[in-house]
């Protein structure tokens, strides 16, 4: 069974593109990333996917379950952080728990404790003198409190300092290492390639790639870094040219014998030819649906 | 339950609020009349010249003078305008609310269907509507034993069950549109509340304006009807459950699909 599978999910606000076509599938257990910069789309698939919005074509299934007309039973397994957490003025943070786990009829109070330990969550504020970070902790803990089979995580670490995101991090692994499955949307290219296994690439609405995250990184695009040369010699193909520190780089999509038997004329101390980091694929598969 | 108690709970002040004011109010108007009722008589004849103004208010069906008379005017202006009010911003954000600030995604993030969370909060509007006409009769039943009138125990009952009445046809309606707006809606609902105040008081000038009485939930806690016919209209309580039932539907059909963004 599959965590997530969406077939040409679409969703049209009136006549505005939220998202288009978009076809993911999401294994039980894995770990995976969405990745896109604001307004790309993934807070509407989120959105969709949980049932907060009604498709306007496509499909869906969370767990093995329609998401339309069994949203009810999805939710009962699902824990969902929004990216923006609101909760009911004048309540501290223990009652909002409290809150969370009677809507669930569920009693997850040691766990709460845990997890409100581990990310040092004052349980006894109210919620509206709480900073937004902290806000994010209560959000992270209603949605993990009660062990959900998947964790469906919208930008979770924006507003967390970088130990907490550590930490939260580090939580997420061990649910993940229990079976758990976890589905994060976010823009920081850097937390999607350190801790997810898969990943999917949105813009304007649409994917333009998903597959494993080393997978997505073998675009047969080089980063060819030359040490001891500052000046660019005229290679064909070779483009985003960096001179740095007495070495010039750049990304390179052609025939690699063409490349070798060019850098061949061209002296230089060292040379570095890798796979580009996430961020550059990211902005690879940008360019080429710009390009279209 | 859990979310009708929690309803019930981040609220209680507001309920707390709007029930000690509207009882103030009306335990005061209570409270005065003795000593109103001496100079009743110069006021009776100035209502009697002021034409129009004195029907508006059904003041000319009145006997200002009496102390059911006297009761059913103040009652109307205190309860009706209060009550309305309360039933109205109640109902308006009972849904709506939600999304203006933010909560409807943690609500709706819960494993409770939709159809739950519109019936307990409405379960949870209508107690407090009840909750607020309880304590208000309770305080000014008080008060008139408080100065020895004499009151009509069976009219003293109508008019406090029309209005009730009344309420729960406001909150329905403002409930059922609660569920179509993103905003807060307490202008529309308040405006709405002062329109049905304002078509009941035209369709006191003449006889032709009369049916808007219909259209008005203030068309059956009229105090002057009330205290000469000692039985609440039928006709408009019909039209007043239609809108009560129309209400609640719209709010059914509508949330459950609503997109929540």
């Amino acid at each position: 069974m599959k965590a997530i599978e969406t077939a040409s999910l679409t969703k049209y606000y009136k006549k505005e593109r939220g998202i288009a076509d978009v076809s993911l599938s999401v294994e039980t257990g894995d770990f995976f990333g969405f990745i896109g910069p604001n307004g790309a789309g993934k807070s509407t698939t989120i959105r969709t996917l949980l049932g907060f919005i009604t498709q306007t074509g496509g499909t869906a299934r969370v767990l093995g379950m329609d998401n339309v007309k069994e949203k009810r039973n999805i939710l009962e397994k699902v824990g969902y952080l929004p990216s923006e957490n609101s909760f009911y003025r004048g309540m501290r943070v223990f009652e909002i728990l409290k809150l969370s786990q009677s809507l669930r009829r569920k009693d997850c109070t040691a766990r709460a404790k845990e997890l409100c330990e581990r990310l040092e969550l004052d349980t006894s504020r109210k919620v509206e003198e709480l900073s937004f970070g902290n806000r994010k902790k209560v959000g992270i803990v209603c949605a993990m409190q009660h062990d959900p089979l998947l964790y469906i995580l919208d930008e979770p670490t924006s507003g967390l300092d970088p130990l907490m995101q550590r930490e939260f991090y580090s939580i997420l692994k061990e649910c993940n290492e229990r079976g758990a499955t976890v589905f994060l949307s976010s823009h920081v290219l850097s937390e999607v390639a350190r801790y997810c296994k898969s990943a999917a690439v949105i813009k304007d609405g649409r994917i333009l790639a998903c597959d494993k995250v080393e997978r997505l990184g073998h675009t047969g695009v080089k980063r060819v870094t030359l040490r001891g040369v500052s000046v660019m010699p005229v290679i064909s193909g070779a483009r985003d040219i960096k001179n740095e520190n007495e070495s010039t780089s750049f990304l390179y999509s052609g025939d690699i014998k063409a490349l070798l038997s060019k850098l061949s004329e061209v002296s230089f101390d060292d040379i570095i030819i890798a796979d580009p980091d996430l961020e550059e694929v990211f902005m690879h598969y940008y360019a080429k649906e710009e390009g279209r | 339950m859990g979310l009708f108690f929690h309803e019930l709970k981040r609220n209680r002040l507001s309920l707390l609020v709007w029930t000690g004011v509207i009882s103030f109010m009306l335990a005061i108007c209570v409270l005065i009349y003795p000593e109103m009722s001496a100079q009743m008589g110069d006021i009776s004849e100035v209502f009697a010249d002021m034409g129009s103004f004195t029907a508006a208010f059904g003041m000319d069906e009145l006997d200002f003078g009496e102390f059911m008379g006297f009761f059913a005017v103040e009652c109307g202006n205190v309860l009706g305008m209060g009550g309305a009010f309360f039933a109205a911003v109640i109902g308006i954000c009972a849904l709506s609310g939600e999304e203006k600030e933010g909560t409807a995604e943690f609500l709706l993030a819960h494993p409770i269907s939709r159809k739950k969370v519109i019936a307990a909060k409405l379960c949870a509007v209508f107690f407090r509507i009840t909750v607020m006409n309880l304590t208000v009769a309770a305080i000014t039943v008080l008060s008139v034993l408080i100065i020895g009138e004499k009151a009509d125990v069976k009219v003293m009952a109508l008019i406090f069950i029309a209005y009730y009445i009344m309420q729960i046809e406001i909150a329905a309606v403002t409930f059922g549109i609660s569920a179509f707006i993103k905003g807060s809606g307490i202008g529309i609902g308040l405006g709405l509340a002062v329109g049905f105040y304002f078509v009941n008081i035209i369709s006191n000038l003449t006889k032709d304006l009369e049916f808007l009485k219909y259209i008005t939930p203030f068309g059956y806690t009229e105090g002057a009807d009330i205290v000469s016919n000692e039985a609440l209209n039928m006709g408009y309580l019909a039209v007043g459950a239609l809108a009560f039932v129309a209400g609640i539907t719209a709010a059914f059909l509508k949330y459950p699909k609503k997109d929540i963004v």
